[in-house]
């Protein structure tokens, strides 16, 4: 990660709550250029609601959220031209697929984002037959996307958000409810997308990857970072991943006999027996 | 440590079945039907004459015909327009058994309870005579019913056959084409995209209860329960709905609707439109006379 890289976004003593419940509490963060972040913390954490505050779905109750140096401010939407250079730039995807898809097909699916642009007929119809092939789903092209599977759904989602070439994705536990093949498939194209050169904030609690997916990682607690570093060091600091409830000690025998517990996610099993 | 009481296990006494409560079934029966009704795609995708029209010829045409049957003072034009769509379905390849089945006999048991009255409550010649009750049906209450059902049964049908014969996509795309608001055509098309996810949700929501339950509830519990799911699928519907509509803003949706429309007419959606034309003008200009006799009178038969 280059240092001299500029901020995308900035957060800052940014406070967030539904009604009474306190999601991000005071909470300032920067997320440089080609940085590609994973946010990890347990459910309620306050990383989907991060997310949306990225996105500018949602806006702060309290503090500044800047995004390529423009506040992020209901005001600010208002202007067409302003929303339109922001929705193409930060594009993200939802953990559920089914909210995501709300078109008759795959096709007009793909292509309701540049048809909100406004972007020529022609131009969007090329785009979208590219991005079918990108992400290997041509042959979903005419199907209603509620009788796709779930990892189909997936990544019909993505390319319905990646058929605007946003410089941002974010993306809300990616991997969630999906078989092992739809995972890692959903895994290899993070760690390739974009040649590692545009943002990346990802969301999870799955922490087997992490390592594929990011160079950073932020560890949320109560709408708060309470852990920030590289995917080896938050990984290694087991203290810090149980107290956040990412791990869970679990107790075994080994077949030498020997029964011990260790925090369930550890990289290494080292024993004598 | 004390054995486990075997009183139980060697109980023969049976324990009551639960068996599934009509809400239950009505709700896994409504799923069914609405996933064949709203996705089946069977016939839309089979290569008969409706299926390769235009869905703009479609949508004109059968809504042309469905006007005439509504407009037509004589049931011999009724009947005719029937005859019509019945052909349509032939040629079509839609089964009748499929239109019987999903049409006729839902229309008929409806419109029959509707019309049932209007035979005995319509002053005119009398027809028959109940026994028992003593109520007399009447010939003009009787032809009044049979109007009734006639139009109803042969505008139901229409209707299924453009729903049947064309993707729901296209239906969608072909009402915007036709300048029918933006509005009315995205809140069709949401309400069919998602009305099957919270039927889901419901039948979930019912199973879930159903695997915790032994034995039957009470009636009172029994509403308590169904009323408390009632609230929180409403409640889930309401979250569901403000999370599409954030997806939506996410990619850019600011409350207008663009579409990409690719319909191109060819020359037997021309035809077919032509043939649609002619049958709704011929059917409209025998549908002005009040029967079949002035009919005839006019065409100089009598």
């Amino acid at each position: 990660m280059k240092n001299s890289a500029a901020n995308v976004f900035e957060l800052e003593d940014v406070t967030y709550r539904y009604e009474d419940q306190v999601a991000l509490d005071g909470l300032s963060v920067a997320i440089k250029e080609h940085q590609r972040v994973a946010v990890l913390g347990a459910n309620g954490s306050g990383k989907s609601t991060f997310l949306r505050l990225l996105d500018a779905l949602y806006f702060p109750e309290k503090g500044t959220v800047t995004a390529f140096g423009d506040n992020l401010t209901e005001k600010a939407f208002e202007d067409e031209e302003f929303a339109f250079r922001f929705r193409r730039r930060v594009g993200l995807i939802f953990q559920n697929p089914d909210v995501q898809l709300f078109n008759p097909t795959v096709f007009d699916e793909i292509a309701f984002g540049p048809l909100q642009m406004r972007l020529s007929k022609d131009k969007i119809r090329k785009q979208v037959d590219e991005t079918l092939d990108m992400m290997e789903i041509s042959h979903l092209k005419h199907r209603p996307p509620h009788r796709l599977s779930g990892g189909e759904k997936k990544r019909v989602a993505i390319a319905s958000v990646l058929i605007l070439e946003p410089e941002v994705l974010l993306l809300d536990e990616p991997t969630a409810a999906l078989d092992p093949k739809s995972r890692g498939r959903i895994i290899d194209f993070l760690a390739d997308w974009g040649g590692k050169a545009k943002t990346v904030i990802t969301a999870t609690h799955d922490l087997d990857i992490v390592e594929a997916i990011a160079d950073h990682c932020l560890v949320f607690q109560n709408g708060r970072i309470v852990g920030e570093g590289s995917p080896a060091e938050i990984l290694a600091d087991t203290e810090l991943l149980e107290k956040t409830n990412l791990i869970h000690s679990h107790r075994h025998r080994h077949d030498s006999g020997e029964v011990h517990s260790h925090p369930y996610f550890h990289p290494s099993h080292d024993h004598k027996g | 440590m004390n054995p486990v009481p075997n009183e139980n296990l060697n109980s023969t006494r049976r324990p009551k079945k639960r068996r599934r409560n009509f809400v239950e079934r009505t709700l896994a029966t409504f799923i069914r039907k609405t996933e064949r009704a709203l996705f089946a795609e069977e016939f839309a995708r089979s290569n008969g004459f409706l299926q390769r029209l235009d869905p703009r010829v479609k949508i004109i045409g059968l809504l042309t015909l469905i006007l005439d049957v509504t407009l037509a003072r004589n049931l011999f034009t009724i009947f005719f327009l029937f005859a019509v769509a019945i052909l349509l379905a032939v040629l079509s390849r839609v089964p009748v058994r499929v239109l019987a089945a999903r049409a006729w006999i839902g229309a008929l048991t409806f419109t029959g309870l509707i019309a049932l009255p209007q035979i005995f409550i319509t002053a005119g010649d009398p027809l028959f005579q109940l026994p028992l009750v003593g109520w007399t049906a009447t010939v003009q209450g009787a032809m009044g019913a049979v109007y009734l059902i006639s139009r109803v049964e042969t505008t139901v049908t229409f209707s299924l056959l453009l729903v049947l014969c064309t993707l729901w996509a296209d239906v969608l795309k072909g009402l915007r084409v036709l300048h029918v608001p933006v509005v009315f055509v995205v809140i069709l098309g949401m309400t069919y995209r998602y009305i099957f996810v919270m039927l889901e949700t419901a039948q979930n929501m019912f199973e879930a209860r159903q695997s915790r339950l032994v034995g039957a509830l009470s009636g009172s519990e029994g509403r308590r329960v169904a009323a408390a799911s009632v609230g929180v699928l409403l409640s889930k519907s309401f979250q569901l709905n403000n999370e599409v509509y954030l997806a939506m803003q996410s990619r850019g949706f600011r409350g207008e609707v663009h579409t990409l429309d690719d319909f191109v007419m060819q020359r037997r959606d021309w035809a077919a439109t032509g043939g649609f034309l002619l049958i709704a003008a011929t059917a409209a200009w025998f549908g002005r006379f009040d029967s079949l006799g002035s009919l005839l009178g006019v065409v100089g038969i009598r």
